[in-house]
């Protein structure tokens, strides 16, 4: 099993390499859109005084929707790392941009913000993108 | 100039820091084939490794690099060409990691890379 590990030559990721790939995914989108959330509530941070930037800081860190973002994040870290070891970083980088689409899909359906033609055209783009890149080998050494 | 200098440390750390990560990465997946130990224990060697402290600092570099350019260029300049990050990605990989980057996934890694320049773009 570690050998096929290593040596995994085939066109497709490994069912638990894929399912890893996408909850990096879903974690950095769902960490950034709560963060983003977490953030307009808190309203906007200016730059100065410092001990204004120190106490919207803790402020922000209290509301739950800001720690859960982080502790997301932090997973996607994790997660990335352990991608990184077993499929090209050539593969997983440009497949994680599906992020991004994920996020404008999650603005649209969960916060009814506006899809704009340009951000459905650079959707459809990374989706082509991710597309063909899954249809490459995800693992080009050994 | 400046603009330029601190734009290609954005892309060049970044991503050079994130393909250092790679590189610690492998290096203890290999070794964990000699012992077929766990995730934790996997991520714990590369921690031992060079290459992943050298990467987070580049990232760092990268962030607060970002941070400062913010502070003087357009960001609807910025984040779109930070879209950048995908081809030096797919070239770092092939020249450094020994990857084999095909016609096919240089297409797919240059379509990501406009759709993420148009999103951001359409977002500022």
């Amino acid at each position: 099993m570690l050998q096929a590990y290593v040596m995994n030559d085939s066109k497709k990721p490994s069912l638990g390499t894929a399912l890893l790939l996408a909850l990096t995914i879903v974690l950095s989108a769902g960490g950034n859109f709560l963060l983003s959330s977490g953030m307009k509530q808190v309203g906007s941070v200016e730059a100065s005084p410092l001990l204004a930037v120190v106490r919207a800081i803790g402020h922000a860190i209290g509301r739950a929707e800001i720690r859960v973002g982080i502790l997301a994040l932090l997973l996607w870290f994790i997660c990335s790392l352990v991608v990184f070891s077993r499929i090209d970083f050539s593969y997983a980088q440009p497949a994680s941009a599906v992020g991004y689409a994920l996020v404008a899909f999650l603005g649209y359906a969960v916060l009814g913000e506006a899809v704009t033609a340009a951000r459905w055209v650079g959707i459809g783009c990374i989706c082509a993108g991710v597309t063909l890149i899954g249809r490459t080998p995800p693992r080009t050494t050994a | 100039m400046r603009t330029t200098v601190c734009l290609s440390i954005v892309i060049l750390a970044g991503t050079g820091g994130e393909l250092l990560a790679a590189h610690a990465m492998k290096q203890s997946a290999r070794l964990q084939v000699i012992s077929g130990s766990a995730v934790g224990t996997l991520l714990q060697r590369a921690f031992r490794l060079g290459p992943m402290w050298v990467g987070l600092m580049l990232q760092a570099l990268a962030f607060f690099t970002f941070l400062a350019l913010l502070s003087w260029a357009d960001v609807s300049f910025v984040v779109p060409a930070t879209a950048l990050n995908y081809v030096v990605g797919a070239a770092g990989s092939a020249l450094f990691l020994r990857e084999h980057v095909d016609r096919t996934r240089w297409a797919g890694v240059l379509l990501v890379c406009v759709g993420v320049a148009v999103i951001c773009a359409s977002e500022l």
